[in-house]
């Protein structure tokens, strides 16, 4: 083992080779670094219009009465994780970012590089108790405070275009089995059962982690993102692959779902004029309708809990998708008191809540029923909210848990899972050789 | 003679020239040529901007580095790793297939269109124009604006009827990979081959015409032989250009569908920005450079372009 002088080493890589990497492909709307000079602080999110709207407010009440005055940078999704990676490998750091929790920061907290915020939480108890204690602890690193929940809870949800399913004479589906049902009745009718932007690996990956958690509970899972030997091996995963294989052959996605992609919002717009009826998304499907289909989102969106499998062993309470999202500080900042300052007055102010609200988020703050009047579609904030109260647990979704050199593997062998590629024992076999 | 490897004494180098008639060359004006250190600024850029990177990924390729903190010294574990790969050469494979579909899609097709454009038709002027618009766009704004147009449901792709899932196939996407390239890239072949085109003596053709040509025989006789050396130039950019395509992968189809436009510079993106596998992706990016720079020295060698031979010759 050898090592450079870390800063001098990390200047010019971020100079010569990082940078122009990414400047192809990330979409700036403004700055290209994260400078934070002349008192003013970067705060980086990425490019979701109906989501800055609440960041917005933070930052016009933050900047009223600060000297040091926060800027919003925002960054396409495809681009941000490099952006910011290249950002923090240089002295030149963001001083708050938007991030994932889990895999999407760990690399930081081990290197040091974050504010830990776990004395500022202790220390002032009021703040801390602000927030669910379930979704403040998943934003944890080796036991320490690293992000502030800096937007809605997003589960997976079962949505579904009620116009359709009345069309059809269906009802959402309480079990697996139904579930099949009504899939066939829909594609028999002409309409695509699912809604999927299989372009993008990571929108089937909901699938296997509601269908393993349903069938095995949250410990099969949890045994793969702490590395146990063998633990691709259960036959939990070899289930919830074949069930997947058996709907992707029903037609269940219809005939063209792998040339969808995210971005673009093709799925959503699927389902939104009636050609889908279902779509399985995280809960900030229900944000961009309100975004971009605002009639669709008030007359039919309907929504409900992943079916239940039979002989399975799992909580049907239990959720996945992600916890939340969380604002780090990095350390290495002129404006870390600020930054931290921001935190405190602005993540759980009734203005952000409510901005937060109004976009159709719930955000992760306790004693939420109060302010429930401010949603959009209280209904819809009730079931999320409830939803994750009630949960015995929330898995954090799996390319954000396992170590990050596995996940890209893991959906590869998902995404050829889909196209009918591989079965179970190669989806298993995948992952086991890449780890 | 070589100054350096000339191990004779003076004498007898200077008997060897004075037999020798005619007149004396008349002596080199010492300012004729630039300065050496007029090299300073292009070699300061080079060495800055291609030759310590180059120098730099060598040595990461030893160590393993997640992207922030200390590189670690590992040897030549990544290199091991690298021939074990089953999916390095799978992807290798890829990028060579795309590598030749590009050449053989875009060289007729600039070659016809340079030779046309480097005509004295009506409207060429204002069509050449306009062929030559997709080259000015960025490639992620082509990137994402075909990837649109390509969507089975919204896209154009939607009159394609059952060939709409057409990045949703290995083969689809390939082609459509293949296609966007095209689209971008031909028009600047096209401009090689225009400027080569115009540079055929005007008598080759007329010769021709005396002789009773046809068209298509001059195209073959006079205009191809003639725009050889333009042809290999055109090649070595095609070729080594395609080693390199990134943004298009990215954003067309994200190396999907499954892998099946996993190219090495997608690859090597995954490893070090996806993966945080830096060191490994400097090993892939070696090969990459390695490939690249044999690729063209084989096309140079092997075509004669080296002897730099004028077209003209005998004229």
């Amino acid at each position: 083992m050898s090592t450079l002088p870390r800063r001098r080493f990390l200047g010019l890589v971020g100079a010569g080779v990082g940078a122009g990497l990414v400047g192809t492909t990330s979409c700036g709307t403004d700055a290209t670094g994260g400078g934070d000079g002349g008192g003013q602080m970067q705060v980086w999110v990425l490019q979701e219009e109906a989501q800055n709207v609440a960041h917005r407010v933070a930052l016009d009440h933050f900047n009223q009465g600060s000297d040091t005055k926060a800027r919003l940078v925002s960054y396409s999704n495809d681009g941000y994780r490099d952006k910011l990676h290249v950002a923090m490998g240089s002295d030149n750091p963001p001083a708050v970012f938007y991030n994932w929790g889990g895999g999407s920061i760990r690399a930081y907290a081990r290197d040091d590089l974050l504010v830990d915020l776990t004395p500022h939480l202790n220390e002032d108890q009021a703040w801390k108790d602000r927030f669910i204690p379930s979704v403040l602890d998943a934003g944890q690193i080796d036991g320490k405070y690293f992000g502030i929940p800096a937007r809605g809870m997003q589960p997976i949800i079962l949505f579904y275009n009620k116009a359709v399913f009345r069309d059809v004479g269906v009802q959402p589906p309480k079990t697996w089995n139904e579930l099949l049902a009504v899939t066939d009745r829909i594609k028999r009718a002409g309409i695509i059962p699912f809604a999927l932007a299989g372009g993008d690996p990571w929108t089937e990956l909901v699938w296997p982690e509601y269908l393993v958690d349903r069938i095995g509970g949250p410990q099969v899972f949890e045994r793969i993102a702490a590395g146990e030997q063998g633990a691709w091996r259960d036959p939990a995963i070899t289930r919830a692959i074949t069930m997947i294989s058996d709907l992707v052959q029903r037609g269940a996605f219809g005939d063209s779902f792998a040339s969808v992609r995210w971005e673009g919002a093709g799925a959503s717009t699927l389902i939104a004029q009636g050609r889908a009826a279902m779509h399985l998304m995280g809960s900030w499907e229900y944000t961009n309708q309100v975004t971009d289909q605002p009639e669709y989102a008030a007359n039919d969106l309907g929504f409900t809990d992943f079916p239940v499998v039979d002989g399975g062993t799992g909580d049907p309470k239990a959720i996945v998708g992600n916890p939340t999202n969380y604002f780090s500080i990095s350390k290495d900042t002129p404006n870390v008191d600020a930054a931290i300052k921001f935190l405190k007055d602005e993540m759980a102010s009734d203005a952000y809540i409510d901005a937060w609200l109004k976009a159709g988020d719930v955000p992760a703050v306790t004693n939420l029923e109060e302010r429930m009047d401010a949603a959009t579609d209280p209904e819809f904030a009730e079931l999320v909210y409830d939803m994750v109260a009630e949960a015995p647990s929330f898995q954090l979704s799996w390319d954000q848990a396992v170590e990050r050199h596995l996940a890209q593997p893991m959906l590869d062998a998902l995404a050829k899972v889909f196209l009918g590629q591989l079965d179970a024992a190669g989806f298993v076999k995948a992952n086991e050789d890449a780890s | 003679m070589v100054a350096g490897v000339d191990t004779r004494t003076g004498e007898e180098a200077a008997s060897d020239e004075s037999p020798r008639p005619g007149p004396r060359e008349p002596a080199r004006p010492a300012v004729s040529r630039p300065r050496s250190w007029y090299l300073l600024p292009a070699a300061l850029l080079f060495g800055l901007f291609a030759a310590f990177p180059l120098v730099l990924v060598v040595f990461l390729s030893f160590t393993e580095w997640e992207g922030i903190g200390d590189p670690a010294l590992i040897g030549l574990d990544n290199w091991v790793r690298l021939f074990g790969d089953q999916r390095v050469l799978d992807v290798t494979g890829t990028t060579l297939l795309l590598t030749v579909l590009c050449w053989v899609t875009q060289t007729p097709a600039a070659l016809l269109l340079g030779v046309w454009a480097a005509g004295p038709q009506r409207n060429r002027a204002i069509l050449s124009s306009i062929f030559f618009l997709p080259l000015l766009l960025s490639t992620a704004a082509l990137a994402l604006m075909w990837q649109r147009l390509l969507d089975p449901y919204f896209g154009l792709a939607t009159e394609l009827g059952p060939l709409r899932n057409l990045l949703g196939t290995g083969t689809g996407a390939i082609a459509a990979i293949v296609f966007v390239i095209g689209w971008q890239y031909i028009p600047f072949h096209m401009l090689l081959y225009q400027a080569a085109a115009r540079n055929v003596p005007k008598v080759l053709y007329d010769a021709a015409t005396l002789d009773g040509a046809s068209r298509s025989q001059m195209f073959w006789q006079i205009t191809l032989p003639q725009l050889r050396n333009t042809i290999i130039t055109s090649s070595t950019i095609m070729v080594v250009g395609s080693l390199t395509h990134f943004e298009i992968v990215l954003l067309l189809t994200n190396g999907g569908p499954g892998t099946a436009t996993y190219i090495l510079p997608f690859e090597m993106y995954i490893r070090g920005f996806r993966a945080l596998e830096f060191g490994y992706a400097s090993a892939i990016a070696t090969v990459l450079v390695v490939l690249a720079t044999t690729v063209s020295l084989v096309i140079v060698k092997f075509s004669g372009f080296a002897k730099m031979r004028s077209t003209l010759e005998g004229m």
